[in-house]
């Protein structure tokens, strides 16, 4: 039988339209508006001015909180302004503005693709690199790699967990690079082993990707230390606590973090962009992004240079129907409504989706039946149907007895959901309000 | 760009699963038990299913556009549900206007007294037939014989129902042996020939109903499994402990509304525990307060009784009994 995480779960429509298809790089854009926050923490600091020339590939920005990473021109040319742009969710954030000319790289990135297996440089040395090159959690959580990878102290790594899940409906980007760059995974996977001083590194990818699973494992009997498993398809599986449930069997607890497990889980992706950063000094300037829809006429999967419009990844795809009524940046179960296709790219965006209007408008909402639906699906066995009124009602002394805040915002109850009721919108507004009041009582 | 998109937080998709189509999905599982009915009771079963539904539907209707002034939402198929159980809950033989009351009573007491749709705490139909037996205890249990009386109505030839002729031999001081001899036997009762509310004697086709409710993840196994598997357990030790004055623990689950109860009436989602644990607990809570009244009390039977006592503790079931958090207990290795 196959693995996979005992509580919870839901099989939605896979959709997986992009399957199959080769990554096309995306050609580089006329100007690209690279965002100074890519990354969970506060913006990295700006390093250039308006009017600067730059190379692809140059540091623009410097990640100085705990949780910011590092920002570089994804481009070469000239710094047009540094303005506001909107981000993901709406919000108006800086950006560095540049106009291309040419595409000229740094000197000392290499940029044939040579498969590189030989790990040079030593533990703290491969850390230092990852952090230079601005390396976020390529899965969408944007974490910043490097702090995963510097191992509390008390706390001990015992393996590595790699995701190659993609459990959203809709997504193949990393199903596209681990069909073409599954050496390059590989050695990536042995370069953050070696970073972390563990022995043993588990990748799981889910069954509707045979190919996939067969190519990494078939090349995986090559390297020491590295399995892979096929997992059963059920969303969400690509969340870190059900991963590492679903492979190792271990809990990751309450408020805790996976090393608490002695785990640490990384994205195919971001593992990828770990082995361009130290075995091609290439910092994290570039991603695959599926760009998908039921109506596109041509749903692909692009290499994009961070930064690009995501106006122009629709125009590489035939451009948008009459009938498109909602652009996502994600998947459809934790993606992001965005309100204008001039948002740029950032290290988060594993994909753009396009759904038609027939299927943008929410039902309307009908009496809780309590079915018991959203507590059978939900992964962190929590009570969605009693979260909500309580988040609406603002009790939120019990929204935390309730453990309101262990919720990963999967989506699994409002999907489920037979009276369409916005479960999560409202277990959302109750997180943000006691993540606040937890915050404040801990200043005290 | 020339028109504005939608922009609303996710999940961006939902399943197809609405709450109308659950309710016609209870509807549907109930065609085969509505067929046996119909084979069995005749003319007095097609009347007061209609009644019931008829009556559960306007009854709804009147209250939530003269008395609640909120939309009306009889399409749901909510109200038609619990017209149908209410039907399923009573003799082929009773006025057509004590149904209309219990119906009235189930609809507007039983269910929008506390708001409506979601927010009952006891199961409409049972309320509305717990309503009519306290009331009209004489036509509340004469039951028809099946059969041979399906042309008639209220002039219909009655008899007892199973249990009640052994509650009745029983009283009379003869052996389990004796009476049993006279009551259809195990495969008459499972396919349901035997005196009893329309919906409830033919374990057979409930069972069929139960099947499809299942497939079509409607319901889950735990209530009505657990609940059987009770009553089962609970009378078999009974039955160990002295066969002659109690009947074996199969005609227990094969008689009465062990079977209706706990596949239709104990699922009711409203009024049902929210978690898997509490499932169990609940059903088993049914089986055992059904066996004390069978064996115990005045009355012959005790679903009905037994899971409206049940009803009353899901508030605490739930307080209590929570699903296992993940990551609760930290296992490592």
């Amino acid at each position: 039988m196959l693995k996979t995480f005992q509580r919870g779960g839901i099989h939605p429509p896979e959709n997986k339209l992009s399957a199959g298809k080769a990554i096309i790089p995306l050609p580089v854009p006329g100007t690209v508006a690279i965002l100074l926050s890519q990354h969970m923490g506060a913006p990295a600091k700006l390093l250039v001015e308006k009017g600067a020339d730059v190379k692809t590939g140059q540091l623009i920005a410097k990640g100085e909180g705990f949780l910011s990473g590092n920002i570089h021109a994804s481009v070469s040319g000239k710094i047009a302004r540094i303005d506001e742009v909107q981000d993901v969710s709406g919000y108006r954030r800086q950006a560095v503005y540049i106009e291309v000319a040419g595409d000229e790289w740094l000197e000392d990135i290499k940029l044939d693709s040579v498969l590189d297996r030989e790990i040079k440089p030593e533990g703290p040395e491969i850390i230092q690199k990852i952090t230079e090159a601005g390396i976020v959690g390529l899965g969408g959580a944007t974490f910043p790699s490097h702090v995963k990878l510097t191992v509390p102290r008390g706390k001990k790594a015992e393996c590595l967990v790699v995701n190659g899940v993609e459990c959203e409906p809709y997504l193949t980007s990393d199903h596209a690079l681990m069909l073409e760059k599954a050496e390059e995974i590989l050695v990536g996977v042995q370069i953050l082993k070696k970073a972390l001083n563990v022995n043993i590194a588990h990748i799981g990818i889910e069954n509707n990707k045979t190919d996939a699973i067969e190519v990494m494992q078939r090349l995986a009997t090559s390297y020491e230390g590295i399995r892979v498993h096929a997992l059963k398809v059920k969303y969400p599986q690509g969340g870190e606590k059900q991963l590492i449930k679903a492979i190792t069997g271990r809990e990751v607890p309450s408020g805790g973090l996976p090393v608490d497990v002695g785990v640490v889980a990384f994205n195919v992706g971001t593992v990828f962009a770990v082995y361009e950063a130290v075995q091609k000094n290439k910092p994290l300037v570039e991603r695959v992004v599926t760009v998908t829809g039921k109506n596109v006429n041509n749903p692909s999967n692009f290499r994009v240079r961070i930064g690009t419009p995501v106006s122009l990844l629709i125009e590489a795809v035939g451009g948008m129907t009459e009938n498109t009524g909602k652009i996502i940046m994600g998947g459809p179960m934790m993606g992001k409504a965005i309100g204008s296709a001039e948002i740029p790219v950032v290290k988060g965006t594993s994909g753009i989706l396009l759904m038609p209007d027939t299927e943008t408008a929410r039902s309307s909402i009908q009496p809780c039946i309590r079915c018991a639906k959203c507590v059978s699906v939900c992964p962190l066995g929590l009570e969605p149907y009693l979260l909500m009124p309580l988040a609406e009602m603002g009790i939120h002394d019990r929204l935390e007895q309730e453990h309101v805040m262990d919720c990963i915002e999967c989506g699994a109850c409002s999907y489920t959901c037979p009276s369409d009721r916005p479960l999560l919108d409202y277990i959302r507004l109750g997180k943000s309000k006691v993540g606040k009041i937890i915050r404040s009582r801990k200043k005290q | 760009m020339s028109k504005l998109l939608t922009v609303s937080p996710s999940p961006h998709i939902s399943t197809d699963l609405s709450l109308s189509k659950l309710m016609y999905g209870v509807i549907i599982s109930l065609i085969p038990a509505f067929l046996v009915t119909v084979y069995m009771f005749g003319t007095g079963a097609l009347i007061i299913t209609a009644v019931s539904v008829a009556s559960c539907v306007l009854a709804e209707m009147i209250i939530q556009r003269y008395i609640m002034k909120v939309p009306v939402r009889i399409g749901d198929g909510s109200a038609m549900v619990t017209g149908i159980l209410l039907a399923f809950n009573l003799p082929s033989n009773i006025p057509w206007w004590m149904v209309v009351m219990g119906a009235v009573f189930a609809i507007g007491v039983g269910k929008m007294t506390y708001g409506g749709l979601g927010n009952n705490p006891f199961n409409p139909a049972l309320v509305g037939r717990v309503f009519l037996l306290i009331s009209f205890p004489v036509q509340m249990t004469s039951w028809p014989m099946p059969i041979e009386s399906r042309f008639q109505y209220t002039d219909a030839i009655t008899g007892a129902t199973p249990l009640g002729f052994l509650k009745e031999a029983l009283r009379n001081g003869e052996k389990v042996q004796d009476a049993m001899s006279q009551i259809p036997d195990h495969m008459q009762l499972f396919m349901g020939q035997m005196g009893g509310s329309l919906g409830e004697v033919s374990a057979v086709a409930l069972l069929l109903g139960f099947a499809w409710m299942i497939y079509r993840k409607i319901i889950t196994w735990h209530i009505p499994v657990v609940m059987i598997a009770t009553v089962y357990v609970f009378t078999g030790i009974l039955w160990l402990a002295d066969p002659t004055t109690n009947a074996t623990p199969l005609f227990h689950i094969l008689t009465g509304g062990v079977m209706l109860g706990a596949i239709y009436m104990a699922t009711d989602l409203v009024t049902s525990p929210m978690t898997k644990k509490g499932m169990m607990i609940f059903a088993a809570g049914i089986g055992i307060i059904t066996v004390v009244i069978r064996k115990f009390g005045a009355y012959p039977e005790g679903v009905s009784f037994a899971i409206l006592i049940m009803n009353a503790f899901v508030p605490l079931i739930n307080k209590y009994i929570k699903p296992k958090r993940f990551g609760e207990e930290v296992k490592h290795g």
